[in-house]
């Protein structure tokens, strides 16, 4: 058997179950963004489904929603993950066992872990509403989710307990990747740590930051579980995103064909992401020499 | 010497450290005391933050509250182990390939693979609703596992092929100038040297097989006896008098498992994970 037909055969059946799982779903999903369809029947409508979102108030606040939901959610991730890993990288007994807790909220099903979130967000007896009672900073219980815009932040937050420890774990092993004879010459030459920390450390690791910067972008993007959990969307839209809109209309108003046209829309917003990333990270590896 | 930090140093760094970890560890420290109120308490305001009635009643109790409970974590635990060994079937092959071999199509079929990465079921749940559905899935375990594994193969193969990589040639090489035939070679020569690497690739897809059963099962399913953990408790939230302490109880007893096998291997998943953000 020549290396080729192997090659070929070896990837076969990957390809063939992605083929029949992903790839035909996604031609359906955009063949359903052009028809009006629901539990009833299908009928072709052509780009209606799209001509109503554009024209939709609604989902012009969604799109902004959710990339302002990204953008914040991803900054926090970024600048959280680059302390812990610094933190975690600093030399002090212990700091194995560090390494060890931060991952959890990884490990564990998000459903789980948004369920102990639900709990501390609650105003009665969660952890947070009776520590700002006690306080002094609220008079009453404070329901974290049942205002709009505290039930935003809180999913925020929620989200980036779940994110952080990736990010963390993936800048501390950069951290640890880089060459210890760059800091002991910069040492030798009186550099503080936090010019090492700046000159060093952020140069040799910002291919890993972009890499981690424009995957957590995607997840960010993605994340359905965390909100649906903790408001499904609510109160009154405030956490509602792309994909939990999505979610609503399809499966939830059995909208198939609205609901495929807002997935497009994702796929294709998704598929712009990752042209962005291939084009930084050539220019970011450029710049700063990797390989 | 470099890397001695004075007392003050050594204090900020612990401080620093301890509200980092209390924000990681905050909701389990929650769930764990708020298992551990009896339930009349819980209610009850202003909030207190020390009771001296804590037991480890609704450890018990929750076994008959949801009576499916021990169904559900065996659920989930062999959803992810099905999830598991079906992706491993599927990304071996294709992660030797991409990592050894030369063949047409090699760039962009990876690329292909990496797509999938960039989106979540979510997307796709119509669609796949209805090709469950012509499959005669829905309502069965295969509902939440064939989705499960069309989203981890991706990831197998990207983890599975850089460790692959690092293997010598020169052992296959040598079982090829013996006249061994390719697919021997993969099985007798590459695969035993590969064990720490499939073991890391194993419990990564396990650990995402566990973590991403929620969606699918509460989309694809609606048979009670086969929901997995997120998706049993899930239902609960729903209810009028939840029994939070249970609920919490259950969910900390449901994610021992994979707290275990996290714990057991947590040094080489780690390695093994960011093995791609190291440099060479």
């Amino acid at each position: 058997m020549s290396e080729k037909t192997f090659g070929l055969l070896l990837i076969a059946p990957a390809m063939l179950f992605i083929a029949v799982i992903v790839a035909w779903p996604l031609a359906e999903t955009i063949r359903l963004s052009f028809m009006e369809a629901g539990l009833g029947g299908e009928e072709y409508v052509g780009l209606a489904n799209y001509q109503d979102l554009l024209e939709s108030r609604k989902f012009n606040d969604t799109i902004w929603r959710t990339f302002y939901w990204m953008f914040l959610s991803v900054t926090l991730k970024l600048i959280l993950g680059l302390i812990g890993a610094t933190l975690l990288n600093a030399a002090v007994p212990g700091r194995a066992l560090f390494r060890v807790l931060v991952m959890p909220p990884w490990v564990i099903p998000i459903a789980i872990g948004c369920i102990g979130w639900l709990w501390l967000y609650n105003g009665y007896f969660g952890v947070l509403s009776g520590t700002m009672m006690s306080l002094g900073i609220t008079d009453g219980p404070f329901e974290f989710l049942a205002h709009k815009r505290s039930a935003f932040y809180s999913a925020i937050v929620t989200d980036v307990w779940v994110g952080v420890p990736m990010v963390t774990l993936f800048f501390l092993a950069a951290m640890q990747g880089v060459n210890r004879d760059l800091y002991e010459a910069a040492w030798v030459d009186g550099a503080g740590r936090w010019y090492r920390f700046r000159r060093i450390t952020i140069p040799q690791i910002m291919p890993v930051i972009v890499s981690m910067a424009l995957l957590s972008a995607i997840w960010t993007f993605n994340s359905f579980e965390i909100i649906w959990i903790l408001t499904e969307g609510g109160p009154r839209s405030a956490t509602t995103t792309l994909i939990v809109d999505t979610y609503k209309t399809a499966i939830g108003n059995y909208k198939f064909g609205e609901g495929s046209a807002r997935a497009v829309i994702i796929v294709v917003l998704l598929g712009l992401f990752s042209l962005l990333y291939l084009f930084f990270l050539g220019k970011v590896n450029k710049y700063y020499g990797a390989k | 010497m470099m890397d001695r930090y004075t007392k003050l140093q050594i204090v900020g760094i612990y401080a620093a450290l301890a509200v980092f970890l209390t924000f990681i560890l905050l909701p389990f420290f929650e769930m764990f005391m708020a298992s551990l109120r009896p339930l009349e308490h819980l209610f009850r305001s202003p909030y207190q933050f020390w009771s001296d009635d804590f037991s480890f009643q609704a450890y018990s109790d929750m076994w008959e509250t949801v009576p499916l409970l021990g169904r559900y974590i065996f659920n989930s635990v062999f959803i992810a182990t099905a999830v598991t060994a079906m992706t491993m079937i599927f990304v071996i092959p294709a992660a030797y390939a991409y990592a050894r071999l030369d063949f047409p199509f090699k760039s962009a079929s990876l690329g292909v693979f990496l797509g999938v990465n960039m989106f979540t079921g979510a997307v796709l749940l119509i669609p796949l609703y209805r090709v469950l559905r012509t499959l005669g899935m829905l309502n069965t375990y295969w509902a939440m596992i064939i989705p499960g594994v069309a989203f981890l193969i991706p990831t197998g193969i990207w983890l599975l092929r850089s460790y692959l990589e690092k293997i010598p040639r020169e052992l296959e090489e040598a079982a090829f100038v013996d006249g061994a035939s390719r697919l021997y070679t993969l099985r007798r020569v590459v695969l035993p040297l590969a064990v720490p690497g499939l073991i890391v690739v194993g419990v990564a897809v396990f650990i995402g097989a566990y973590a991403q059963q929620f969606l699918f099962a509460i989309t694809f399913n609606q048979q009670r006896e086969l929901q997995p953990l997120p998706a049993g408790l899930y239902e609960f939230i729903g209810y009028q008098d939840v029994t939070w302490n249970q609920m919490m109880a259950a969910a900390l007893v449901g994610v021992l498992p994979v707290m275990l096998i996290f714990l057991f291997l947590q040094k080489y998943l780690v390695a093994g994970l960011t093995a791609g953000a190291v440099k060479e």
